[in-house]
């Protein structure tokens, strides 16, 4: 019995979301009784693995292939699939990012695991892991168990706290055989101007039809940029073609949960709350009153949002910068 | 070009949620239900191709005898046919439902399967590459563009931060992301032509979970804060209140 993590990395780096799986997965092991093994499929990644052992792996594994320079599904659920077995893993916990969430399934239908997807919280009853997961877009919570042996899951970014935890972390490298890959990752291209990503940012800013036109998505942008912030944008907006569906945040866009959330010129459609809701943090900035966005912020201004937003922006400078 | 699209019946997404009695599902009384948004989208990529390309577009749906009605509006925007795999009380997870698709998808003759990239009931993301995996074919999920070019394709991924360009061979399991094409909505002539395309019913067995939904909870309610005056009040309140900047 152990504890798989998969310890994901862009560009060369391990991602937060990694460590944040690393924590979970130690306090599961804990619970359990049992090892937290990660696991590091590339080609060519040795150097990331010391890394992993502060945030409480008892092993690091290794998989070097030179089919797994880039990421693929069928080769990372054959390579997964093999070390699934040398390890006698029970829970393989991964991030629900791009990646982890279209992994997690196609390793569950190779090995017949059970799957909670975009998992919000993880405990253990009976020697198994119970995960409970926002539905309905966050409008209600499922508390999943599992009937198979190998239990499955994807955590939801931003939600678990990394913790160092330092512990022998000793590195061993593996065999793995990615197989027949019939679907090739042959590039990968970065968005224009994109800075960071909306569902793992820490805070989002986001802009609605109450701007009234593209070009003053500058303002939210702006507010941004002091923050370190991601740009988000209402359904109306994305539609109206200002900003690309990628950034759309809701029940048909991206479900985020940042510490800090500002709605700009956003009424708080059901679709629209339901993406946000679960932020720690909501600032609303609207010039109604009424507006349904306000019942669900910790912080609203009443106002022009022409006038309050470039006026935060300069306030903020002072104080950030 | 043969292509099955997988569609769910789902509550419309103004649906306000209830738990219902036994506290492991919703409420459904006051539900109005709908064929799954991102299923439009793939339904519509469906009939590009066949526009594009010729072939035939047949739509699978999983659940009780309502979800028909989500077939029937994929049979308006133009779909050929449709199979019904029949169950009044579904309660299979995401490896159950995805199996069961997979046991009759493989008895028909498919080059593309498509479908949605989540559900908005379930919100797993996880049906279609199981499918992918049981019918032992690559899967690309979350596209935004795909081609189709004789028995290879080439389709976008929505990634953090861009984009990966995945090139593929056939047959092959897609799962659509908005921005991948606009549905078309069905027209009167669609509606009518729909109410005499085959629907054909398949009787599913029992469902093979891996997982079950043992309770169902409502987050915690977010009650309203308050209305700062200006925004040094509020940079106060970031500050020394919420501690988030
Ligand atoms: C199937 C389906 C799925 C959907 N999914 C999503 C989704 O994922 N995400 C989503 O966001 N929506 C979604 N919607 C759409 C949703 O129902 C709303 O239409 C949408 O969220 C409204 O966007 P908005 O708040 O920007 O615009 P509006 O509702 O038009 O609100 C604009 C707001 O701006 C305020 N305002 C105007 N001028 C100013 C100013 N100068 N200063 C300050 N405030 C100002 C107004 O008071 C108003 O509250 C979905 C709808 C459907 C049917
Ligand atoms: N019961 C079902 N019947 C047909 N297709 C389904 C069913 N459940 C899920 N799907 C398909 O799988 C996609 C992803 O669903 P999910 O994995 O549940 O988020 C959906 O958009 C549908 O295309």
């Amino acid at each position: 019995m152990s504890v798989l993590v998969l310890a994901e990395h862009r560009n060369g780096e391990l991602k937060k979301t990694t460590f944040e799986a690393l924590t979970a997965g130690r306090s599961v092991a804990d619970k359990l009784g049992t090892e937290v093994c990660a696991l590091l499929l590339g080609d060519g990644v040795d150097s990331l693995a010391s890394e992993l052992g502060k945030y409480g792996a008892d092993k690091v594994l290794v998989g070097n292939n030179s089919a797994l320079q880039n990421y693929s599904t069928e080769g990372y659920a054959e390579a997964i699939q093999s070390v699934v077995s040398s390890q006698s893993a029970t829970v393989i916990l991964l991030s629900a990012t791009a990646l982890g969430k279209d992994l997690a399934p196609r390793l569950c239908a190779k090995i017949g695991a059970g799957l909670a997807a975009d998992v919000t919280e993880l405990d253990v009853a009976d020697g198994k892991l119970v995960a409970k997961r926002p539905v309905y877009a966050g409008k209600s919570i499922s508390k999943v168990e599992f009937n198979s042996d190998v239990q499955v899951a994807s955590l939801r970014p931003n939600v678990f706290t990394a913790q160092e935890n330092a512990k022998a972390g000793a590195v061993e490298s593996v065999d793995v055989n990615p197989g027949d890959i019939k679907a090739l990752v042959k590039d990968i291209v970065a968005a224009a101007g994109k800075k960071m990503d909306l569902s793992e940012a820490n805070i989002v800013v986001s802009g609605g039809r109450g701007l009234k036109e593209a070009e003053n998505f500058n303002i939210v942008e702006n507010l941004a940029e002091v923050l370190g912030a991601a740009v988000g944008a209402s359904r109306a907006v994305v539609d109206a073609g200002w900003r690309p569906h990628s950034e759309q945040v809701g029940q048909t866009g991206k479900t985020v949960s940042p510490t800090l959330y500002i709605a700009i010129a956003i009424s708080g459609a059901i679709q629209h709350l339901a993406g946000m809701s679960s932020s720690k943090f909501i600032v609303a900035i609207n010039k109604d009153a009424d507006a349904p966005i306000f019942k669900v912020a910790n912080y609203g201004i009443v106002g022009d949002a022409f006038e309050v937003v470039p006026t935060l922006t300069e306030e903020l400078k002072k104080v950030l910068v | 070009m043969e292509i099955i699209v997988c569609v769910k019946h789902v509550p419309d997404t103004a649906s306000r949620i209830k738990i219902n009695s036994d506290g492991n599902g919703i409420d459904t009384s006051d539900i109005s239900f709908v064929l799954n948004p991102y299923d439009e989208i793939a339904v519509e990529e469906a009939l590009k191709l066949k526009e594009a390309q010729g072939g035939k577009v047949t739509v699978v749906t999983l659940g009780a005898d309502n979800s028909v009605s989500s077939l029937r509006t994929a049979l308006a925007m133009g779909a050929d046919s449709a199979i019904h795999l029949k169950s009044d009380n579904w309660t299979g997870d995401s490896y159950a439902t995805a199996k069961a698709l997979a046991d009759e998808i493989g008895k028909n003759s498919y080059d593309l399967v498509l479908f949605g990239k989540q559900a908005v009931d379930d919100d797993s993301s996880a049906v279609p590459q199981m499918v992918g995996e049981f019918l032992g074919v690559p899967s690309v999920s979350v596209v935004v563009g795909l081609e189709i070019d004789g028995s290879n394709g080439k389709a976008e991924r929505e990634v953090e931060g861009g984009k990966e360009i995945v090139e593929f061979s056939l047959p092959a399991v897609i799962s659509a992301q908005k921005g991948l094409n606009e549905p078309r909505y069905p027209n009167m002539r669609g509606i009518m032509q729909a109410k005499r395309k085959p629907v054909n019913t398949v009787e599913v067995g029992v469902a093979d979970s891996k997982s079950t939904v043992s309770q169902m909870e409502m987050p915690p309610a977010r009650s309203a804060g308050k209305i700062v005056a200006d925004v040094s009040e509020l940079i106060d309140c970031l500050k020394n209140e919420a501690k988030v900047i």
